[in-house]
Protein backbone atom coordinates (compact mmCIF):
# COMPACT_ATOMS: atom_id res chain seq x y z
CA UNK A 1 0.00 0.00 0.00
CA UNK A 2 1.01 3.50 -0.79
CA UNK A 3 2.11 5.68 2.21
CA UNK A 4 0.24 8.62 2.30
CA UNK A 5 3.12 11.89 1.65
CA UNK A 6 3.68 13.31 5.22
CA UNK A 7 4.99 16.52 4.85
CA UNK A 8 7.95 17.15 6.19
CA UNK A 9 8.61 19.35 9.46
CA UNK A 10 11.17 22.12 9.16
CA UNK A 11 10.17 23.49 12.64
CA UNK A 12 10.91 22.05 16.28
CA UNK A 13 7.72 21.08 18.58
CA UNK A 14 7.72 23.65 21.27
CA UNK A 15 8.87 21.22 24.20
CA UNK A 16 8.26 22.40 27.48
CA UNK A 17 7.57 20.40 30.19
CA UNK A 18 4.91 20.76 32.32
CA UNK A 19 6.97 22.41 35.26
CA UNK A 20 7.72 24.75 32.39
CA UNK A 21 4.47 25.22 31.15
CA UNK A 22 3.33 26.06 34.95
CA UNK A 23 4.83 29.73 34.07
CA UNK A 24 5.49 30.85 37.67
CA UNK A 25 8.26 28.67 38.30
CA UNK A 26 10.23 29.64 35.44
CA UNK A 27 9.41 33.22 35.46
CA UNK A 28 11.03 33.40 39.27
CA UNK A 29 13.75 31.39 37.60
CA UNK A 30 14.34 34.26 35.16
CA UNK A 31 14.10 37.01 37.91
CA UNK A 32 16.90 35.04 39.61
CA UNK A 33 19.15 35.29 37.04
CA UNK A 34 18.87 38.95 36.31
CA UNK A 35 18.93 39.49 40.48
CA UNK A 36 22.57 37.45 40.32
CA UNK A 37 24.25 39.48 37.46
CA UNK A 38 22.27 42.93 38.97
CA UNK A 39 23.81 41.74 42.07
CA UNK A 40 27.28 40.72 40.94
CA UNK A 41 27.75 43.95 38.82
CA UNK A 42 26.53 45.90 41.82
CA UNK A 43 29.19 44.53 44.31
CA UNK A 44 31.69 44.97 41.42
CA UNK A 45 30.81 48.52 41.24
CA UNK A 46 30.86 48.96 44.92
CA UNK A 47 34.47 47.40 45.53
CA UNK A 48 35.94 49.80 42.80
CA UNK A 49 35.88 47.61 39.87
CA UNK A 50 34.38 48.16 36.87
CA UNK A 51 31.10 46.41 36.17
CA UNK A 52 30.29 46.59 33.01
CA UNK A 53 31.69 45.71 29.88
CA UNK A 54 31.24 49.44 28.26
CA UNK A 55 34.32 51.53 27.41
CA UNK A 56 33.42 54.81 27.94
CA UNK A 57 34.55 55.81 24.80
CA UNK A 58 36.67 58.91 24.27
CA UNK A 59 37.88 58.75 27.05
CA UNK A 60 38.82 55.19 27.41
CA UNK A 61 40.17 53.06 23.68
CA UNK A 62 39.36 48.96 23.61
CA UNK A 63 42.60 46.64 23.99
CA UNK A 64 41.33 45.52 20.38
CA UNK A 65 41.62 49.24 19.09
CA UNK A 66 43.42 48.86 15.61
CA UNK A 67 47.02 50.31 16.08
CA UNK A 68 47.18 51.21 12.10
CA UNK A 69 43.56 53.05 12.50
CA UNK A 70 43.00 56.33 10.49
CA UNK A 71 41.91 58.64 13.16
CA UNK A 72 42.98 62.48 13.17
CA UNK A 73 45.66 64.34 10.89
CA UNK A 74 48.99 65.10 12.08
CA UNK A 75 51.33 67.55 10.32
CA UNK A 76 54.90 66.27 10.46
CA UNK A 77 57.26 68.99 11.72
CA UNK A 78 60.99 70.20 10.89
CA UNK A 79 63.34 70.82 13.90
CA UNK A 80 62.47 73.96 13.98
CA UNK A 81 59.20 73.44 14.17
CA UNK A 82 57.96 74.68 11.32
CA UNK A 83 55.46 72.15 9.10
CA UNK A 84 57.37 69.86 6.58
CA UNK A 85 54.48 70.79 4.29
CA UNK A 86 55.52 72.34 0.83
CA UNK A 87 51.99 73.52 -0.13
CA UNK A 88 52.10 71.19 -3.47
CA UNK A 89 48.23 70.69 -2.89
CA UNK A 90 48.60 66.95 -3.75
CA UNK A 91 46.51 65.61 -0.84
CA UNK A 92 44.08 68.21 -1.89
CA UNK A 93 43.64 66.92 -5.35
CA UNK A 94 43.61 63.44 -4.36
CA UNK A 95 41.07 63.91 -1.67
CA UNK A 96 37.40 62.20 -2.71
CA UNK A 97 35.77 64.12 -0.46
CA UNK A 98 37.52 68.14 -1.21
CA UNK A 99 38.10 68.59 1.98
CA UNK A 100 41.27 70.00 2.16
CA UNK A 101 42.41 73.40 1.78
CA UNK A 102 45.78 74.72 1.35
CA UNK A 103 46.74 78.90 0.52
CA UNK A 104 50.98 78.42 0.27
CA UNK A 105 52.83 81.29 1.00
CA UNK A 106 56.57 82.54 -0.12
CA UNK A 107 59.45 82.29 2.45
CA UNK A 108 62.53 83.39 0.39
CA UNK A 109 65.01 82.55 3.94
CA UNK A 110 64.31 79.12 3.54
CA UNK A 111 66.55 78.11 0.82
CA UNK A 112 65.65 74.28 0.55
CA UNK A 113 61.50 74.79 0.92
CA UNK A 114 60.32 78.50 0.00
CA UNK A 115 56.90 77.41 -0.60
CA UNK A 116 55.12 76.67 2.84
CA UNK A 117 51.23 76.29 3.73
CA UNK A 118 49.49 79.79 5.35
CA UNK A 119 46.47 78.09 6.00
CA UNK A 120 45.64 74.14 5.79
CA UNK A 121 42.65 73.88 6.72
CA UNK A 122 40.32 70.13 6.98
CA UNK A 123 36.86 69.92 7.09
CA UNK A 124 35.76 67.23 9.53
CA UNK A 125 32.46 67.24 8.54
CA UNK A 126 33.06 66.20 4.99
CA UNK A 127 36.31 63.83 5.94
CA UNK A 128 35.69 60.21 5.07
CA UNK A 129 39.16 59.27 6.62
CA UNK A 130 40.30 57.52 3.36
CA UNK A 131 43.84 58.15 3.93
CA UNK A 132 44.48 59.32 0.04
CA UNK A 133 46.10 62.29 1.21
CA UNK A 134 48.53 60.64 3.40
CA UNK A 135 49.11 58.09 0.22
CA UNK A 136 49.48 61.13 -2.05
CA UNK A 137 52.05 63.47 0.03
CA UNK A 138 55.85 63.59 -1.21
CA UNK A 139 56.99 64.60 1.38
CA UNK A 140 55.51 62.24 4.58
CA UNK A 141 54.54 65.84 5.27
CA UNK A 142 50.89 64.56 6.51
CA UNK A 143 50.07 61.54 8.86
CA UNK A 144 47.20 59.98 10.44
CA UNK A 145 46.92 59.59 14.01
CA UNK A 146 45.88 56.60 15.72
CA UNK A 147 43.80 58.50 17.68
CA UNK A 148 40.17 59.43 16.90
CA UNK A 149 39.20 63.54 16.50
CA UNK A 150 36.82 65.30 18.76
CA UNK A 151 34.52 65.42 16.43
CA UNK A 152 31.16 67.05 17.85
CA UNK A 153 30.91 70.25 17.63
CA UNK A 154 27.95 73.08 18.13
CA UNK A 155 27.59 73.53 14.51
CA UNK A 156 29.65 72.55 11.17
CA UNK A 157 32.02 75.67 11.12
CA UNK A 158 33.21 74.41 14.10
CA UNK A 159 34.36 70.93 12.59
CA UNK A 160 37.40 72.66 10.57
CA UNK A 161 40.59 71.77 11.66
CA UNK A 162 43.23 74.30 11.23
CA UNK A 163 47.16 73.98 11.24
CA UNK A 164 47.79 75.10 14.63
CA UNK A 165 45.19 72.15 15.55
CA UNK A 166 47.05 69.81 13.47
CA UNK A 167 50.56 70.75 14.39
CA UNK A 168 49.50 71.04 18.32
CA UNK A 169 48.46 67.31 18.17
CA UNK A 170 51.96 66.09 17.77
CA UNK A 171 52.62 62.75 19.42
CA UNK A 172 56.37 64.60 19.23
CA UNK A 173 58.56 61.48 18.60
CA UNK A 174 56.48 60.21 15.96
CA UNK A 175 56.27 63.59 13.80
CA UNK A 176 59.60 65.03 14.82
CA UNK A 177 61.95 64.58 11.89
CA UNK A 178 65.78 64.55 11.56
CA UNK A 179 66.18 67.54 8.79
CA UNK A 180 68.37 66.55 6.27
CA UNK A 181 71.98 67.75 6.70
CA UNK A 182 73.03 70.96 5.19
CA UNK A 183 74.85 69.48 2.07
CA UNK A 184 73.44 66.18 1.77
CA UNK A 185 73.43 65.02 -1.85
CA UNK A 186 71.45 61.67 -1.70
CA UNK A 187 67.99 62.55 -0.99
CA UNK A 188 65.59 59.20 -1.12
CA UNK A 189 68.19 57.47 -2.33
CA UNK A 190 69.81 54.30 -0.83
CA UNK A 191 72.59 54.57 1.34
CA UNK B 1 -6.24 74.45 65.45
CA UNK B 2 -3.08 76.51 64.05
CA UNK B 3 -1.11 73.40 65.62
CA UNK B 4 -2.84 70.61 62.94
CA UNK B 5 -3.24 73.32 60.27
CA UNK B 6 0.92 73.27 60.69
CA UNK B 7 1.38 69.74 61.05
CA UNK B 8 -0.43 68.80 58.51
CA UNK B 9 0.94 71.32 55.84
CA UNK B 10 4.01 69.96 56.97
CA UNK B 11 2.69 66.26 56.43
CA UNK B 12 1.38 66.97 52.80
CA UNK B 13 4.25 69.03 51.84
CA UNK B 14 6.92 66.15 52.84
CA UNK B 15 4.17 63.81 51.26
CA UNK B 16 4.28 65.85 47.79
CA UNK B 17 8.04 66.15 47.92
CA UNK B 18 8.78 62.29 48.47
CA UNK B 19 6.57 61.65 45.50
CA UNK B 20 7.83 64.11 42.98
CA UNK B 21 11.80 62.86 44.51
CA UNK B 22 10.32 59.14 43.36
CA UNK B 23 9.45 60.15 40.23
CA UNK B 24 12.61 62.04 38.69
CA UNK B 25 15.18 59.39 41.01
CA UNK B 26 12.84 56.49 39.68
CA UNK B 27 13.41 57.31 36.30
CA UNK B 28 17.44 57.44 37.02
CA UNK B 29 16.56 54.31 38.82
CA UNK B 30 15.22 52.49 35.67
CA UNK B 31 18.15 53.09 33.83
CA UNK B 32 20.69 52.71 35.88
CA UNK B 33 19.01 49.01 37.06
CA UNK B 34 18.76 48.45 34.02
CA UNK B 35 22.32 49.09 32.59
CA UNK B 36 23.46 47.06 35.51
CA UNK B 37 21.73 43.93 34.95
CA UNK B 38 22.50 44.07 31.61
CA UNK B 39 26.26 45.00 32.12
CA UNK B 40 25.94 48.17 30.40
CA UNK B 41 27.16 51.69 32.03
CA UNK B 42 23.64 53.28 31.98
CA UNK B 43 23.46 57.15 31.78
CA UNK B 44 26.57 58.90 33.04
CA UNK B 45 26.97 61.71 30.96
CA UNK B 46 24.92 65.08 31.86
CA UNK B 47 26.13 67.07 34.28
CA UNK B 48 25.85 69.84 36.35
CA UNK B 49 28.83 72.50 36.47
CA UNK B 50 29.34 75.27 39.18
CA UNK B 51 28.81 78.73 37.68
CA UNK B 52 31.72 80.45 37.51
CA UNK B 53 34.18 77.15 38.02
CA UNK B 54 35.00 74.32 35.57
CA UNK B 55 33.48 72.01 38.67
CA UNK B 56 31.45 69.59 36.96
CA UNK B 57 29.39 67.29 38.83
CA UNK B 58 28.46 64.31 37.14
CA UNK B 59 27.25 62.07 39.97
CA UNK B 60 26.93 58.69 38.21
CA UNK B 61 24.75 60.63 36.22
CA UNK B 62 21.61 61.56 38.49
CA UNK B 63 21.32 64.59 36.36
CA UNK B 64 20.01 63.28 33.39
CA UNK B 65 16.29 62.92 35.01
CA UNK B 66 16.63 66.96 35.43
CA UNK B 67 17.88 67.09 31.74
CA UNK B 68 14.99 64.76 30.46
CA UNK B 69 12.57 67.57 32.41
CA UNK B 70 14.05 70.58 31.04
CA UNK B 71 14.03 68.80 27.32
CA UNK B 72 10.38 68.04 27.72
CA UNK B 73 9.34 71.71 28.74
CA UNK B 74 11.73 73.40 25.97
CA UNK B 75 9.62 70.94 23.23
CA UNK B 76 7.37 71.89 21.05
CA UNK B 77 3.79 71.01 22.26
CA UNK B 78 2.34 69.94 18.97
CA UNK B 79 -1.49 69.54 19.23
CA UNK B 80 -3.39 67.32 16.97
CA UNK B 81 -6.32 68.72 14.93
CA UNK B 82 -9.10 66.83 17.22
CA UNK B 83 -12.43 67.70 17.63
CA UNK B 84 -12.51 66.86 21.69
CA UNK B 85 -9.52 69.71 22.32
CA UNK B 86 -10.60 69.87 25.96
CA UNK B 87 -10.55 66.25 26.39
CA UNK B 88 -7.11 66.12 25.07
CA UNK B 89 -5.95 68.77 27.43
CA UNK B 90 -7.39 67.23 30.59
CA UNK B 91 -6.58 63.71 29.77
CA UNK B 92 -2.68 64.17 31.50
CA UNK B 93 -4.26 65.62 34.25
CA UNK B 94 -6.44 62.86 35.00
CA UNK B 95 -3.94 60.79 35.25
CA UNK B 96 -2.06 62.65 37.10
CA UNK B 97 -3.45 63.63 39.89
CA UNK B 98 -5.03 61.18 41.64
CA UNK B 99 -2.38 59.56 41.80
CA UNK B 100 -0.90 62.22 43.77
CA UNK B 101 -3.98 61.99 45.97
CA UNK B 102 -3.36 58.23 47.02
CA UNK B 103 -0.86 58.98 48.73
CA UNK B 104 -3.29 60.97 51.12
CA UNK B 105 -4.65 57.79 53.24
CA UNK B 106 -0.81 55.93 53.05
CA UNK B 107 0.79 56.48 56.74
CA UNK B 108 4.63 56.99 56.23
CA UNK B 109 5.50 56.78 59.86
CA UNK B 110 4.12 55.79 63.52
CA UNK B 111 2.69 58.81 66.31
CA UNK B 112 4.24 62.07 65.88
CA UNK B 113 4.28 64.14 69.23
CA UNK B 114 5.57 67.13 68.11
CA UNK B 115 6.01 68.26 71.51
CA UNK B 116 8.24 65.97 72.93
CA UNK B 117 10.28 66.36 69.24
CA UNK B 118 11.29 70.39 69.92
CA UNK B 119 10.46 70.70 73.79
CA UNK B 120 10.36 74.89 73.17
CA UNK B 121 6.86 74.17 71.30
CA UNK B 122 5.42 71.49 74.21
CA UNK B 123 3.50 74.64 75.60
CA UNK B 124 1.63 75.47 72.10
CA UNK B 125 1.25 71.70 70.88
CA UNK B 126 -0.47 70.60 74.44
CA UNK B 127 0.27 66.86 74.65
CA UNK B 128 -1.30 66.87 70.98
CA UNK B 129 -0.01 63.35 68.95
CA UNK B 130 -0.33 62.84 64.96
CA UNK B 131 -0.35 60.35 63.15
CA UNK B 132 2.29 60.20 60.64
CA UNK B 133 -0.61 60.44 57.79
CA UNK B 134 -2.38 63.27 56.04
CA UNK B 135 -5.89 61.80 55.95
CA UNK B 136 -6.72 59.35 58.80
CA UNK B 137 -10.18 58.22 56.69
CA UNK B 138 -11.78 54.95 57.99
CA UNK B 139 -12.37 54.23 53.97
CA UNK B 140 -8.73 54.28 53.12
CA UNK B 141 -8.53 51.48 50.90
CA UNK B 142 -12.14 52.36 49.38
CA UNK B 143 -10.21 55.70 48.81
CA UNK B 144 -7.21 54.12 47.19
CA UNK B 145 -9.26 51.64 44.45
CA UNK B 146 -11.52 54.84 43.69
CA UNK B 147 -8.20 57.23 42.92
CA UNK B 148 -6.72 54.58 41.25
CA UNK B 149 -10.03 53.89 39.54
CA UNK B 150 -9.82 57.15 38.29
CA UNK B 151 -6.43 56.87 36.07
CA UNK B 152 -8.33 54.81 33.85
CA UNK B 153 -11.09 57.26 32.45
CA UNK B 154 -7.68 59.35 31.99
CA UNK B 155 -6.13 56.37 29.79
CA UNK B 156 -9.30 56.05 27.80
CA UNK B 157 -10.30 60.18 27.60
CA UNK B 158 -6.58 60.12 26.19
CA UNK B 159 -7.17 57.23 24.00
CA UNK B 160 -10.88 58.95 22.59
CA UNK B 161 -9.93 62.41 22.43
CA UNK B 162 -6.21 62.02 20.51
CA UNK B 163 -8.35 61.46 17.53
CA UNK B 164 -5.90 58.94 16.33
CA UNK B 165 -6.12 54.65 15.75
CA UNK B 166 -3.22 53.71 17.16
CA UNK B 167 -4.45 56.28 20.65
CA UNK B 168 -8.01 54.50 20.49
CA UNK B 169 -6.42 51.18 20.64
CA UNK B 170 -4.31 51.58 23.40
CA UNK B 171 -7.05 53.19 25.31
CA UNK B 172 -9.44 50.40 24.64
CA UNK B 173 -6.29 48.18 25.73
CA UNK B 174 -5.78 50.67 28.93
CA UNK B 175 -9.40 50.08 30.02
CA UNK B 176 -9.80 46.38 29.54
CA UNK B 177 -6.64 45.66 31.22
CA UNK B 178 -6.98 47.98 34.18
CA UNK B 179 -10.68 47.31 34.78
CA UNK B 180 -9.71 43.50 34.99
CA UNK B 181 -6.72 43.77 37.36
CA UNK B 182 -8.48 46.17 39.67
CA UNK B 183 -10.66 43.37 40.85
CA UNK B 184 -7.89 41.17 41.22
CA UNK B 185 -6.34 43.75 43.38
CA UNK B 186 -9.35 44.13 45.32
CA UNK B 187 -10.14 40.23 46.12
CA UNK B 188 -6.27 39.96 46.66
CA UNK B 189 -6.89 42.92 49.57
CA UNK B 190 -10.27 41.64 50.73
CA UNK B 191 -8.43 38.63 52.78
CA UNK B 192 -6.59 41.18 54.36
CA UNK B 193 -9.22 43.40 55.31
CA UNK B 194 -10.33 39.96 56.97
CA UNK B 195 -7.76 39.32 58.89
CA UNK B 196 -7.09 43.02 60.53
CA UNK B 197 -10.98 43.61 60.51
CA UNK B 198 -10.03 46.94 58.97
CA UNK B 199 -10.19 48.86 56.31
CA UNK B 200 -8.14 52.16 57.56
CA UNK B 201 -4.83 51.78 55.97
CA UNK B 202 -3.12 53.45 59.52
CA UNK B 203 -4.83 51.09 61.59
CA UNK B 204 -4.27 48.12 59.51
CA UNK B 205 -0.38 49.08 59.88
CA UNK B 206 -0.71 49.27 63.79
CA UNK B 207 -1.84 45.57 63.45
CA UNK B 208 1.50 45.01 61.74
CA UNK B 209 3.86 45.67 64.38
CA UNK B 210 3.67 42.55 66.34
CA UNK B 211 5.35 39.13 65.84
CA UNK B 212 3.65 36.26 65.20
CA UNK B 213 4.91 31.80 65.95
CA UNK B 214 7.52 34.02 68.09
CA UNK B 215 9.91 35.02 65.32
CA UNK B 216 8.30 36.17 62.44
CA UNK B 217 7.25 39.99 62.18
CA UNK B 218 3.58 40.02 62.05
CA UNK B 219 3.15 41.71 58.61
CA UNK B 220 0.43 40.79 56.05
CA UNK B 221 2.98 39.21 53.94
CA UNK B 222 3.16 36.44 56.37
CA UNK B 223 -0.93 36.20 56.92
CA UNK B 224 -1.33 36.18 53.02
CA UNK B 225 1.82 34.83 51.66
CA UNK B 226 -0.51 34.31 48.64
CA UNK B 227 -2.28 37.32 48.07
CA UNK B 228 1.08 39.70 48.25
CA UNK B 229 2.42 37.98 45.09
CA UNK B 230 -1.24 38.17 42.98
CA UNK B 231 -1.67 41.99 44.45
CA UNK B 232 2.01 42.88 43.76
CA UNK B 233 1.37 40.99 40.24
CA UNK B 234 -1.91 42.98 39.84
CA UNK B 235 -0.20 46.49 40.67
CA UNK B 236 2.09 46.21 37.62
CA UNK B 237 -0.52 45.42 35.53
CA UNK B 238 -2.49 48.73 36.58
CA UNK B 239 -0.04 50.00 36.32
CA UNK B 240 0.86 49.36 32.89
CA UNK B 241 4.43 48.09 32.98
CA UNK B 242 6.58 45.75 30.87
CA UNK B 243 5.18 42.66 31.35
CA UNK B 244 1.83 44.45 30.93
CA UNK B 245 2.17 47.09 28.69
CA UNK B 246 -0.07 46.43 26.27
CA UNK B 247 -1.93 49.80 26.38
CA UNK B 248 1.48 51.46 24.85
CA UNK B 249 3.02 48.40 23.15
CA UNK B 250 5.61 50.38 20.94
CA UNK B 251 6.12 47.62 18.45
CA UNK B 252 2.06 47.60 17.80
CA UNK B 253 0.71 50.82 19.03
CA UNK B 254 4.00 53.03 18.66
CA UNK B 255 3.07 54.64 22.35
CA UNK B 256 -0.93 53.65 22.66
CA UNK B 257 -3.13 55.99 24.02
CA UNK B 258 0.06 58.84 24.33
CA UNK B 259 0.63 59.20 21.02
CA UNK B 260 -0.42 62.03 20.43
CA UNK B 261 1.09 63.68 23.02
CA UNK B 262 4.33 65.49 23.02
CA UNK B 263 6.48 67.74 25.65
CA UNK B 264 5.31 68.43 29.01
CA UNK B 265 1.75 66.13 28.44
CA UNK B 266 3.87 63.52 27.54
CA UNK B 267 5.69 64.04 30.08
CA UNK B 268 3.17 64.24 32.89
CA UNK B 269 2.25 60.17 32.03
CA UNK B 270 5.94 59.35 32.35
CA UNK B 271 6.41 61.14 35.33
CA UNK B 272 2.80 59.19 36.67
CA UNK B 273 3.68 56.44 35.75
CA UNK B 274 6.75 56.52 37.83
CA UNK B 275 5.17 58.35 40.67
CA UNK B 276 2.55 55.65 40.44
CA UNK B 277 5.37 52.96 40.86
CA UNK B 278 6.42 54.29 43.87
CA UNK B 279 2.79 54.22 44.94
CA UNK B 280 2.78 50.50 44.05
CA UNK B 281 5.61 50.50 46.60
CA UNK B 282 3.88 52.38 49.29
CA UNK B 283 0.59 50.29 48.90
CA UNK B 284 2.43 46.94 49.00
CA UNK B 285 4.97 48.10 51.42
CA UNK B 286 1.79 49.23 53.64
CA UNK B 287 -0.43 45.98 53.10
CA UNK B 288 1.99 43.28 52.99
CA UNK B 289 5.29 44.74 54.24
CA UNK B 290 4.28 46.71 58.18
CA UNK B 291 4.62 49.92 56.99
CA UNK B 292 6.86 51.87 59.26
CA UNK B 293 7.03 48.82 61.33
CA UNK B 294 10.65 47.13 61.49
CA UNK B 295 10.44 43.96 63.61
CA UNK B 296 10.92 44.07 67.42
CA UNK B 297 10.24 47.85 67.32
CA UNK B 298 7.82 49.62 69.50
CA UNK B 299 7.21 53.46 69.98
CA UNK B 300 10.13 53.74 72.70
CA UNK B 301 12.85 51.53 70.77
CA UNK B 302 13.95 48.13 70.15
CA UNK B 303 12.81 44.83 72.32
CA UNK B 304 14.84 42.09 71.46
CA UNK B 305 13.64 38.51 71.57
CA UNK B 306 16.75 38.08 74.20
CA UNK B 307 14.45 40.83 76.91
CA UNK B 308 17.29 43.43 75.56
CA UNK B 309 15.66 46.91 75.61
CA UNK B 310 17.30 49.70 73.04
CA UNK B 311 15.79 52.58 74.19
CA UNK B 312 15.78 55.25 71.61
CA UNK B 313 14.46 58.95 71.93
CA UNK B 314 11.24 60.08 69.83
CA UNK B 315 13.08 61.50 67.38
CA UNK B 316 14.96 58.85 66.84
CA UNK B 317 12.10 56.62 66.41
CA UNK B 318 10.03 58.71 64.18
CA UNK B 319 13.05 58.93 61.64
CA UNK B 320 13.95 55.41 62.02
CA UNK B 321 9.82 54.61 60.76
CA UNK B 322 10.43 57.09 58.10
CA UNK B 323 13.57 55.73 56.91
CA UNK B 324 12.12 52.45 57.28
CA UNK B 325 9.36 53.04 55.50
CA UNK B 326 11.20 54.74 52.61
CA UNK B 327 13.61 51.99 52.31
CA UNK B 328 10.81 49.60 51.80
CA UNK B 329 9.17 51.38 49.34
CA UNK B 330 12.77 51.82 47.41
CA UNK B 331 13.39 47.92 47.55
CA UNK B 332 9.67 47.08 46.53
CA UNK B 333 10.01 50.11 43.72
CA UNK B 334 13.50 48.22 42.65
CA UNK B 335 11.63 44.46 42.42
CA UNK B 336 8.85 46.28 40.30
CA UNK B 337 11.98 47.52 37.49
CA UNK B 338 14.13 44.21 37.76
CA UNK B 339 10.64 42.80 36.79
CA UNK B 340 10.05 45.05 33.89
CA UNK B 341 13.38 44.53 32.98
CA UNK B 342 13.10 40.59 32.70
CA UNK B 343 10.12 39.17 31.79
CA UNK B 344 8.94 39.43 27.98
CA UNK B 345 5.63 41.45 27.10
CA UNK B 346 2.50 38.76 26.68
CA UNK B 347 0.22 38.83 24.30
CA UNK B 348 -2.52 41.02 24.59
CA UNK B 349 -5.15 38.09 25.14
CA UNK B 350 -2.62 36.59 27.07
CA UNK B 351 -2.95 39.60 29.23
CA UNK B 352 -6.70 39.25 29.29
CA UNK B 353 -6.94 35.36 29.93
CA UNK B 354 -4.09 35.83 32.68
CA UNK B 355 -6.01 38.34 34.64
CA UNK B 356 -9.68 36.01 34.08
CA UNK B 357 -9.05 32.43 33.96
CA UNK B 358 -5.70 32.62 36.33
CA UNK B 359 -5.23 35.46 38.88
CA UNK B 360 -9.12 36.00 39.52
CA UNK B 361 -9.88 31.86 40.67
CA UNK B 362 -6.63 32.26 42.83
CA UNK B 363 -7.81 35.75 44.49
CA UNK B 364 -11.09 33.66 44.98
CA UNK B 365 -9.49 30.81 46.27
CA UNK B 366 -7.18 32.85 48.40
CA UNK B 367 -10.24 34.49 49.96
CA UNK B 368 -12.09 32.01 50.77
CA UNK B 369 -9.10 30.02 52.57
CA UNK B 370 -8.43 32.87 54.61
CA UNK B 371 -12.36 33.41 55.29
CA UNK B 372 -12.50 29.79 57.03
CA UNK B 373 -9.36 29.97 58.34
CA UNK B 374 -10.24 33.32 60.15
CA UNK B 375 -13.85 31.66 60.81
CA UNK B 376 -12.14 28.96 62.48
CA UNK B 377 -10.04 31.35 64.82
CA UNK B 378 -12.64 33.84 65.77
CA UNK B 379 -15.06 31.62 65.88
CA UNK B 380 -13.56 29.53 68.00
CA UNK B 381 -12.91 32.33 70.42
CA UNK B 382 -16.65 33.67 70.06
Amino acid sequence: MKTPYKRKQYWNEPTLSLWERAYLPEILRGLGITSIVFLRNMTRWISGKKGALTTYYPEETRFDYAPLNRGKHVLTQRPDGKPQCIACNMCATVCPAKVIEIEAGFDPSDVAHPKYPIRFEIDYSRCVFCGLCVEACPEDAIRMAKETPGLPAEDRWQMWLTLEEMLSWKPQGDVAKPYPAAGAKKIGGAE
Amino acid sequence: MTQDLLVYVVFIAYAVGMLMTFGTVLTWVERKQAAVMSDRIGANRAYVRIPFTQIKLVWWGLFHGIADGIKMLMKEDFKPRTYDSLGYALAPWVVFSPVLLVFAVIPFGGMLDPGRLFPSLAEWFGGRTYPMQIAQLDAGLLIVFAFSGLTIIGAMLAGWSSDNKFSLLGGLRAGSQMISYELVMGLTVLGLILIFGSIDLGAMVRQQSGIVLGFLPAWGVVYQPFAAVLFLTAAIAENKRIPFDLPEAESELIAGYYTEYSAMKMGLFMFAEFIEIAIVGALFTTLFLGGYNLPYMNDAGFTLPGGITIAMSHGAVVLTQIVAFLVKVMLVCSFQILVRWSLPRFRYDQVLKFAWKFMLPLALVNLCVTAVLVWSHQGAAL
